[in-house]
């Protein structure tokens, strides 16, 4: 079956989905909680001054 | 357990916890993709289609242990009382539902080449977008609970009740013989030849480690959220 289909586009394929998601999964989640911190961070100070 | 009910003291752990599995699950990621694509010899059979292995087993795994996550969280918090699961079960459900999503696109993406088609209603692949779905109906059941009791103790339930389809997952290979493969990687050991199957491991423990950071992330933003909730409720009330 290899020799009828090229593999290599559906190799490539799966590992750009595969990490592409993992990479996206993680930096929308940095990115959420760099948000909620720096929110909670501003109304403990604002609480506290 | 109740060592960590204190948000407080769990951020302190979490916060250095996040970091080195993201950095530690990174390189091993990395390793694992390297060997995969470049270092391991192509399958007799399949060709070069084998290296998508490497990531659907890692991502089939994690999609399975995010709901083993959700199921154990929610069991904490039904039984427990634990203050942080109900956190913890809705920090596992979007980084498990993103797993399961990449296991049935990746096995989608090597049937079509491997078995002639993109797509079977074999037992295996059937669960396990059965799974991908409960993810859904999980995460939009948690979101509608908020922070009401009521509501969050029903999500509780629902995640220990979506747990009977991780056995039906398991062992959908021996129940229906249809299209998909048997077991190749057991406890006892491995079917796959050495000298292919050793980035295996690497990527589940490099993913895994992902996975850990993500949900140590979430858990955080989800009690940042819940502190400045509180705090403007304080607000509003004085």
């Amino acid at each position: 079956m290899s020799a009828v289909l090229n593999a290599w586009p559906f190799v490539i394929a799966a590992y750009g989905i595969a990490l592409g998601a993992t990479a996206a999964l993680f930096g929308l989640s940095l990115v959420a909680l760099r948000r909620a911190e720096t929110r909670a961070d501003a109304l403990d100070r604002k609480g506290k001054s | 357990m109740h060592r960590f009910a204190n948000p407080a003291r769990f951020v302190r752990l979490a916060r250095p916890l996040t970091a080195w599995f993201g950095a530690f699950g990174i390189v091993l990621v990395a390793i694992a993709a390297v060997g995969g694509l470049a270092l391991t010899p192509p399958d007799y059979l399949q060709g070069d289609t084998v290296r998508i292995m490497y990531i659907h087993i890692p991502s089939a795994w994690l999609g399975m242990a995010g709901w083993g996550g959700i199921a154990a969280a929610s069991f904490a918090q039904l039984v427990w009382r634990h203050p942080l699961a109900h956190v913890a079960a809705r920090a596992c459900a979007v980084p498990g539902a993103v797993y399961a999503a990449i296991c049935l696109i990746t096995g989608s993406i090597w049937g079509r080449p491997t078995w002639g088609t993109w797509w079977e209603w074999d037992g295996r692949l059937t669960s396990m977008l059965v799974l991908f779905f409960l993810y859904l109906a999980y995460i939009a059941l948690a979101q509608a609970a908020g922070r009401e009791e009521g509501g969050q103790r029903i999500a509780a339930i629902f995640g220990l009740v979506g747990a009977i389809n991780l056995p039906i997952i398991h062992f959908s290979v021996l129940w229906w013989r249809t299209l998909h493969q048997g077991e190749s990687i057991g406890l006892t050991g491995s079917t796959i030849d050495s000298r292919m199957a050793w980035p295996i491991p690497i990527a589940v423990i490099g993913f895994s480690l992902i996975f850990l950071s993500v949900v140590l992330m979430r858990m955080r933003t989800l009690l940042a959220e819940a502190k400045v909730e509180a705090r403007m409720r304080r607000m509003t009330a004085s």
